[in-house]
């Protein structure tokens, strides 16, 4: 019984990371991937991990992936007629690296039997915080540190753009949400024309690059 | 063989009965909120469908039923189609969670009256919330019109927003009881519910289960004055009725869970518990509906600001001040 779970699992995660990654509309793929990390959550809640299992439902499906479709829908970036097939000297290093990965799980697999890898016992949430916190107590500092950091990072950037030139006409100097609303309404109006002015493209572009 | 077959009864019988109750409360709610909305408004509210309105939800089951299941031009056909299952189903799952009485003792069996007793509860039904964000925006977004992309832009941002006020406003009470499984925690309110410890942690749990809803201080998603109906525009018929019925789901559902949490869950004296739960919740529900006829609706500015900047850094502080409680206690 849980084998067949198992392997149907496994199916829709292999088949949905296969076409989050072939398909060209980017909301679908978000869904895609979104499908392909429910099944492997539950994979995890087979194989008796289930604290691994809902953080990959909460961390990746609820938090990263809730984002990107935030800023894709923000951003109005949906239009997979953009997204044309890249030069080869950009998706080189990515197959470079890629391939590393892959040979590197390759021999990883060959060399060591399936059966020992899985560890029996399942360690309690207890025991996780205790190794998580008391352990590796500096290093959970240290990442949450680098975290901070680049937060701070991305606020100052994104502060940069809105102080040089955005929105003229309304000076929302005391209500900054009007600011946020309008920039809302400014994205859509963009919507049904199917060019939108070259400019408005390239000064967002150009913004968030440097 | 035999034992096993009869506790797989039992345990169907339960889920068909959890299914068939929530729907229906889900239903009548919705009857309800009409008839005090019309209450505190001082008209007389949808009385004329058998005896005091009580037929009402039939009659709109009908009439959603038999409607035309409308399709936008432009739409995403399949995301349209999805997207009203999406925001539902999660809200139905985290009842499985949610312990609403004490363990029954059938014919030598003893049936612990919740689905599933999992020992990471609470971040089951935190990684449910986070995923019923979906059905929202893609609702929105696959109608492909101003008014629902709008809605579904506002909805994701105050959906992300409030969680994590909820779900830092949930760390005391895990504190508290010592565990994630939520069995666990009403044991723990045996004698006090949690509430008295922790007043603080329940305001800001309450002003972020009334964002997750999406109800009336934060019915920004679906504002009526703005966005005609926000992400559910473009929608009809019962698929229109699944998104609103989803939405009832969630009101008792969270309702459930304030009640799980803050109020001692099924714990009372005289009744019986599943009665004490059912009284707890739909008081809940009914605050959240005493609510929509007082309040006016937040702007997105306020909304933000009060979500960012004050009730996420008071959870942190709860959190912190409830550490140096119990450190000094032990």
């Amino acid at each position: 019984m849980e084998q067949i779970i198992f392997y149907i699992l496994a199916a829709t995660a292999v088949i949905a990371t296969i076409l989050a990654i072939t398909e060209k509309h980017p909301v679908h793929a978000i869904l895609f991937l979104v499908t392909s990390l429910f099944s492997m959550a539950t994979i995890f809640y087979l194989l008796m991990a289930p604290l691994v299992a809902v953080f990959e439902v909460i961390i990746y499906a609820g938090a990263i992936m809730v984002l990107f479709l935030f800023v894709i829908m923000m951003l109005d970036l949906g239009h997979p007629e953009k997204g044309l097939s890249p030069h080869w000297k950009e998706w080189l290093p990515a197959v470079i690296l890629s391939g590393v990965s892959i040979a590197a799980l390759v021999v990883v697999i060959v060399s060591r039997h399936a059966a020992g890898a899985v560890p029996a016992a399942m360690p309690t949430i207890r025991e996780v915080a205790v190794s998580l916190f008391r352990e590796h107590g500096l290093a959970v500092e240290l990442i949450s540190l680098q975290l901070l950091f680049a937060l701070v990072g991305a606020l100052y950037l994104g502060r940069q753009q809105i102080d040089t030139k955005s929105l003229p006409p309304f000076q929302g100097e005391g209500r900054g949400g009007d600011g946020v609303d309008l920039s809302m309404r400014h994205g859509l109006e963009t919507h049904p024309h199917p060019s939108p002015p070259p400019e408005g493209e390239g000064t967002i572009n150009g913004k968030i690059s440097p | 063989m035999t034992t096993s077959s009869v506790d797989i009864a039992l345990f169907a019988t339960k889920i068909g009965l959890i299914f068939f109750v929530i729907l229906t409360l889900a239903a009548y709610l919705v009857f309800a909120e009409r008839r005090i909305l019309a209450w505190v408004q001082d008209r007389k509210g949808p009385n004329r469908v058998g005896p005091f309105g009580l037929l009402q939800p039939l009659a709109d089951l009908i009439k959603l039923l038999t409607k035309e299941d409308f399709l936008p031009a432009a739409a995403d056909k399949w995301l349209f189609y999805l997207a009203p299952a999406m925001a539902a189903i999660p809200a139905i799952m985290i009842f499985a969670v949610i312990p609403f009485g004490a363990p029954l003792n059938v014919a030598g069996h003893t049936v612990p009256l919740v689905v599933a007793d999992l020992n990471i509860g609470l971040l089951f039904f935190l990684a449910l919330s986070s995923i019923a964000v979906y059905g929202v925006a893609i609702g929105g977004w696959a109608s492909n019109s101003k008014y629902a992309l709008l809605g579904g832009i506002r909805g994701l941002a105050q959906l992300i927003s409030y969680e994590l006020s909820m779900g830092l406003s949930l760390v005391p009470i895990v504190m508290l009881a010592r565990s994630f499984s939520l069995t666990d925690i009403v044991n723990a309110q045996a004698g006090v519910p949690f509430i008295v410890y922790q007043p603080l942690a329940f305001i800001i749990f309450l002003i972020s289960i009334t964002a997750e809803c999406k109800r009336i201080p934060f019915d920004l998603p679906e504002a009526e004055g703005e966005l005609v109906a926000g992400f559910h525009t473009e929608y009809s018929g019962m698929r229109f009725g699944l998104f609103f019925v989803g939405e009832y789901i969630n009101i008792i559902v969270l309702g459930g869970l304030a009640t799980t949490l803050f109020l001692g869950g099924w714990h009372g004296p005289l009744l019986p518990p599943v009665v004490w739960f059912s009284l707890k919740t739909l008081s809940f529900a009914f605050f959240f509906i005493w609510m929509r006829g007082t309040l006016p609706r937040l702007r997105y500015d306020q909304l933000m600001h009060l979500g960012w900047k004050v009730l996420t850094p008071l959870a942190l502080l709860n959190i912190l001040i409830t550490a140096w409680w119990l450190m000094l206690r032990t």
